[in-house]
């Protein structure tokens, strides 16, 4: 019996290495055509672009993966391919990575290097210290160094947007608002969105909860029942993946109860498709901050040799660099009449959203 | 075959078996082995940024697998080892930022503090499990949370609403020109010599003093060691206040090493998680955490190059690198096999 059992793994282990041989050698060729086509895209063009991302990861339907549609646009518009010389990201698992990530690819030589995310704000600033001749560039954070473009958004004015739409279509006068963790951008989201409401009907009350987290949909879902429970009907989600959460609970009160007013406001991104729900749509509007856009607005200067090191430049409604997503019909014309009106005091400057809660 | 020989077979096969299945998983994935290994070769021993990145990895993981270690040994599961180090993260953080003193006075301070604040997290469960039976599993886990959101409080509050805080004073940080300059700006420490340090202290508190002789004993059996005259909550106490120290002293290494800052977190580090299995791996001894802990690092930060010089996905190489671990950890098999093999021989 036992010697049935030591048979078996020694053929087992024979097998696996007769296995590894074979792979050796087609691994051999596939390394060497990789290695010729890199080459190849290197001299296609003269200029490459990368990011790293944060801990949120590429496909986080939040800025992370915002900021990589956006290079892989540029890529596109300018005929690149994803590898050395051409466009890349890398992916960080921890805090620690970043310093390791973003000396990766300066190290592969692309031409500027973004970071995504307040998070790497204290890498970005060591390696720029280090790597004087890199250009890197950060997305909502600000390092003061020459070779480091800092960009920022009004995310205020995004989600005062988002709060004008949720006053003028609640019906319970109850609304909430989901942060991820309490950070000054989140904060940006909540001041702009209580601002929003309270332009509108300062009556209407407003929840407000933190989760702690970006990336906990299961802590979402039961905040959003909460909320729901207590009477609100429209929530407005600053939470990333823990918004993911807020989808599913409305989603189900909406499969349960199809006359139910259950309304959901997406952020970053449009996130009409995260609200689907048979035929209806629990998605209001989303509170959309163009990081793609931004991405390619830094990187088409740079190509252009102005690249905007050592300034900030902040992306508001008057720049588009935010807005409000397209409600498709959710909301009725005479009501998105008004949401214009407050867009276009904001753009000319005659009201001034606040960062904070005050 | 000698028992010697078996027991340098064990860690050899094991590692080649892990390659091995690790090897397939990319290949069936569609990704060149080939390609992947060498550029995880190349992210540990490729340069010296990369060695020395890499010994900075390790020096964390050495800390956390010393308090998982020291606590196994009196019978203890400290699963806190996370949160311990956390605040001991912030602790040194905050000594550092908040006061300057001259370097010799601040960074041992700093040190301390962590190693203190990290002491008092192991002392609540230490504490709970000697009067009143509470396991320390639970509390320990529960502890972590704790841990993650009061420093997470403490940091917004002492820097003003922001989300980290000021870096450290150079009087108060680990980090070394020598280092930098010897290996092209990487992050690497005098941490190191902490690590080694402590490692030397566990080796000695465990095998030379009375107090350590207690401390095994009480691992052993508690009851016997209470029949015997020894004070077994006092010895418990004890134990998770030096397991909590060492946790501590872990997260100084990041505070004043690594990151001169602590930053708010979203979720754990995972360091201290990694350092039970890290523990494991070096069979609770002194000496078996520096392997585990250098495995496990050097691994870890390898693994970040291979997305970047060889496109595998980080998901794929977080599944080989875990198998390798796996096999590794599961040497135990390994030597079943070896020993029969060789049992069947002489039977011949």
């Amino acid at each position: 019996m036992t010697k049935r059992k030591f048979g078996l793994g020694l053929s087992l282990m024979l097998a696996a290495g007769t296995m590894l041989t074979a792979c050796g050698s087609s691994s051999d060729e596939g390394s060497s055509t990789s290695g010729s086509s890199e080459s190849g895209g290197g001299e296609a063009s003269d200029f490459s672009v990368a990011m790293v991302t944060d801990v949120g990861g590429v496909d986080d339907k939040s800025f992370n993966q915002s900021a990589w549609e956006g290079l892989q646009q540029f890529g596109e518009e300018n005929g690149l391919k994803k590898g050395d010389g051409g466009f890349d990201y890398l992916q960080s698992a921890s805090d620690a990575d970043y310093n390791t990530n973003l000396n990766n690819l300066i190290r592969r030589d692309f031409d500027v290097v973004f970071g995504i995310g307040f998070l790497m704000e204290g890498a970005v600033k060591e390696i720029a210290e280090q790597q004087k001749d890199a250009q890197l560039a950060i997305i909502d954070a600000v390092v003061d160094a020459p070779n480091v473009a800092s960009v920022l958004f009004k995310e205020q004015e995004a989600a005062y947007l988002a709060g004008v739409a949720a006053a003028l279509m609640t019906e319970t006068n109850k609304v909430g608002f989901v942060g991820g963790q309490d950070i000054p951008v989140i904060e940006r989201f909540e001041a702009g969105f209580l601002e929003g409401v309270a332009a509108v009907d300062n009556t209407i009350e407003v929840d407000v909860q933190y989760t702690g987290a970006f990336d906990k949909a299961e802590l979402g879902k039961t905040t959003a029942n909460r909320m729901y429970s207590a009477g609100a009907d429209i929530v407005f989600h600053a939470a990333g993946g823990t918004g993911n959460g807020v989808f599913t609970e409305a989603k189900e009160r909406k499969e349960a109860d199809p006359d139910a007013n259950i309304w959901v406001i997406g952020v970053d991104a449009d996130q009409y498709d995260e609200g689907q729900v048979g035929d209806a749509n629990v998605t209001l509007t989303s509170a959309l901050k163009e990081v793609d856009q931004a991405v390619i607005d830094i990187a088409n200067k740079a190509k252009a040799g102005e690249f905007p090191g050592g300034e900030t430049i902040v992306y508001g409604l008057a720049e588009d660099g935010v807005g409000l997503a397209d409600s498709r019909g959710a909301i009725p014309e005479d009501k998105m009449a008004q949401i214009e009106e407050y867009k276009e005091k904001i753009a000319s400057g005659e009201i001034t959203v606040p960062e904070t809660v005050e | 075959m000698s028992n010697r020989a078996i027991n340098l077979l064990v860690p050899i096969v094991s590692v080649i078996l892990g390659l091995v299945v690790g090897a397939i998983i990319m290949l069936v994935s569609g990704f060149s082995p080939i390609a992947g290994y060498s550029a995880l070769w190349n992210g540990i021993f490729g340069d010296l940024y990369t060695i020395g990145e890499t010994i900075r990895q390790i020096t964390p993981y050495i800390l956390a697998g010393l308090a998982v270690a020291f606590a196994f040994r009196s019978g203890l599961f400290n699963i806190g080892v996370e949160g311990q180090l956390i605040v001991g993260w912030f602790a040194a953080a905050y000594v550092g930022m908040a006061v300057e003193l001259p370097k010799v006075i601040h960074l041992p301070l700093a040190i301390l503090a962590a190693a203190v604040a990290g002491g008092l997290w192991g002392f609540v469960p230490g504490l709970l499990k000697a009067k009143f039976h509470v396991h320390e599993v639970i509390v320990t886990i529960m502890m972590n949370y704790i841990a993650l959101h009061t420093t997470n409080a403490l940091i917004k509050t002492v820097s003003d609403g922001g989300d980290s805080t000021e870096p450290v004073f150079a009087s108060a940080s680990l980090r070394s020109e020598f280092f930098e300059n010897l290996t092209d700006f990487s992050r690497l420490h005098y941490g190191i010599f902490v690590a080694l340090l402590m490692v030397m202290v566990m080796w000695f508190i465990l095998d030379k003093t009375t107090l350590g002789f207690e401390l095994k004993a009480v691992g052993f059996n508690q009851n016997a060691s209470q029949y015997a005259g020894m004070n077994v909550n006092k010895n418990i106490i004890l134990a998770m206040v030096i397991s909590g120290a060492f946790a501590g002293l872990g997260g100084a290494m990041e505070a004043l090493g690594t990151f001169e800052y602590v930053s708010s977190k979203g979720g754990f580090t995972g360091i201290g998680f990694d350092g039970i299995a890290v523990a494991l791996l070096g069979m609770n001894t002194p000496l078996g955490v520096i392997f585990g802990a250098t495995l496990f690092g050097s691994l870890k930060y390898g693994a970040l190059n291979m997305p970047n010089a060889a496109g595998i996905p980080i998901e794929i190489v977080e599944i080989v690198i875990a198998v390798i671990i796996f096999f590794v950890a599961s040497g135990y098999i390994i030597r079943l096999l070896l020993l029969r093999a060789a049992t069947k021989k002489e039977a011949k």
